[in-house]
């Protein structure tokens, strides 16, 4: 009897995949001569840092520009909780509408499906410049994009749960005749809650951290604050301000946490 | 107004005695052919009627064509031959739109896996089983459906011994108790027709007996026809009063099951 062989260590490559593999590594190579910090950039910056550092301490802590930046902290959290609620619920009707195996449209599901992409393709920074074209500056236009693009993130997530919620409830309930509104509330919503809460915490994190940068752009908020200390080169004011986006952020992390491991 | 009160208030209706004269067809099944496309018949040319008030187990092997004879009769897939006429409505090959709403709200149904919304108390599940009937809407949950309704979804729970389980959440029952809340569910919007298709497959055989034994009696006192498809001849004698055997889609016994016995079931099976 011939001895077994033993197996290769790697798979073999075909040639096609040998080929991908080079072009791969080829684009790597090259992106990062173009656009990666080299030694020297990294060995100039690094003083200027340190110097950037040394006039943003001590952070500024003077009590009226506190209570300027905590009206400003309020803000960030009104548009970020509003834009959540109204994007989350504005999310339901888009993925039931979406969902495949689930949607009462059929097949021009795949309308919602489009526009629920192009919500959360569109960066938010690009949907504040929108909306302050729009409405103008301030708290508004930042809720306007935190609400499109919770729907963009919850809708996509809420279609998924609905496809893969179980089918049991959803064909005896279709049996005796209920519609496909009663089947969505009484068998689909029930049974996916938990991932739907989880997913809406996130969008609610994911809202705070946008609702933050979308001042830059004038869209209201602590990050309209951080701007003007920038350009002013108040650099005091501007450590106070990341200093307190990390303590909301954090905070805002740890409630979230706490609540998804109460939601399983 | 308590669940008992609403038993006593409208009470059961009596079941009628089936000596005295034979009672109308509820459904009648003349020639009924199936078949899928590119595939053999699943149903080929099935005879068949239920009695008003009568319970008949439904037997075969897998892909007799059970299952497919059950949803033909409510209109849930389309016949490819013969004539249904099922609770005064005839339709060849499938119910209208306005038929089958009609047919919905005269028919409760039994799954195999129970079919229960997990994350909702039973008590939920039942009032769901209003869904589809006018002004249904309403029973998506327990809490927005009518007092009445409550009621009676409390007083079908009593009816298969789970009054005090009313609130425990539908995932935290056993899977014999599961199936009792759905017989409950599909109880509750009183049907003159019940399904149920092989209701007791998924269960230990003390369960079985149990959700066999509650189905068929709540059938009987309430006076509902009983359709039900089962691979357990002990269920298809004990619990109906007429067996209806499927080979190969077609019907080769069809008698009161006092006048059968195992042996004479089996074959079916076995040729």
């Amino acid at each position: 009897m011939a001895e077994p062989a033993v197996p290769a260590r790697f798979a073999r490559l075909s040639p096609a995949q040998f080929a991908l593999v080079v072009g791969f590594a080829a684009v790597v190579v090259v992106s990062i001569g173009d656009v990666a910090p080299s030694l020297d950039r990294l060995a100039n910056g690094l003083p200027r840092m340190a110097d950037l550092v040394g006039r943003m301490m001590p952070p500024n802590s003077d009590p009226a520009f506190l209570s300027r930046m905590a009206w400003r902290i309020v803000e960030t959290f009104q548009i970020a909780l509003v834009g959540t609620v109204i994007g989350v619920a504005l999310s339901l009707p888009f993925a039931w509408l979406s969902a495949r195996g689930v949607s009462p449209i059929g097949p021009f599901g795949y309308g919602f499906k489009a526009l629920v992409s192009l919500f959360r393709t569109i960066p938010d920074l690009v949907w504040a410049l929108l909306f302050v074209s729009a409405v103008g500056l301030g708290a508004v236009a930042g809720t306007m994009t935190i609400i499109v693009d919770t729907i963009g993130f919850c809708a996509r997530f809420f279609a998924e749960a609905m496809e893969d919620s179980d089918p049991g409830p959803r064909e005896s309930l279709s049996a005796i005749g209920a519609d496909s509104f009663s089947i969505l509330c009484g068998a689909i919503v029930p049974d996916i809650m938990p991932s739907m809460i989880n997913t809406a915490l996130f969008a609610l994190e994911k809202a705070l951290r946008s609702s933050v940068v979308l001042g830059l752009v004038g869209a209201g908020g602590i990050g309209q604050e951080l701007k003007v200390a920038f350009d002013l080169f108040q650099y005091r004011n501007a450590s106070a301000i990341i200093l307190a986006i990390f303590v909301i952020v954090l905070a805002m992390e740890y409630v979230t946490d706490r609540l998804r491991a109460k939601v399983q | 107004m308590t669940a008992h009160s609403v038993i006593e208030a409208e009470g059961p209706p009596a079941p009628p005695d089936l000596r005295k004269a034979p009672l109308p067809d509820i459904v009648t099944l003349r020639g009924l052919a199936k078949s899928y496309r590119g595939g053999s018949n699943v149903l080929d040319g099935v005879d068949m009627r239920i009695a008003e008030c009568e319970r008949v187990a439904l037997i075969g092997a897998n892909g007799s064509g059970k299952s497919t004879l059950l949803k033909l009769l409510i209109g849930l897939i389309a016949a490819s031959d013969g004539s249904i006429t099922t609770l005064g409505e005839t339709f060849q090959r499938a119910p209208s739109a306005a038929q089958r709403k009609r047919l919905c709200r005269q028919i409760g149904f039994v799954f195999q896996n129970h079919g229960l919304v997990a994350r909702i108390s039973a008590h939920s599940n039942v009032v769901q089983g209003m869904l589809g009937l006018p002004g249904g809407w309403r029973a998506v949950s327990q809490a927005i459906a009518p007092p009445d309704w409550r009621v009676r979804a409390l007083s079908a729970l009593q009816e298969v011994g789970l009054a005090d389980k009313a609130s425990a959440r539908a995932d935290q029952l056993s899977g014999g108790q599961a199936q009792r809340v759905a017989i409950a569910r599909a109880l509750v919007r009183r049907p003159r027709l019940l399904i149920a298709d092989e209701p007791a497959a998924s269960l230990d055989p003390a369960a079985g007996h149990d959700v066999m034994r509650v189905f068929s009696e709540r059938a009987r006192d309430h006076g509902i026809s009983l359709l039900y498809t089962t691979h357990d001849m002990e269920h298809a004698l004990a619990y109906s009063d007429r067996v209806v055997a499927l080979r190969q889609g077609r019907v080769v016994l069809d008698e009161a099951s006092g006048a059968l016995d195992v042996l004479q079931l089996e074959k079916v099976f076995h040729g």
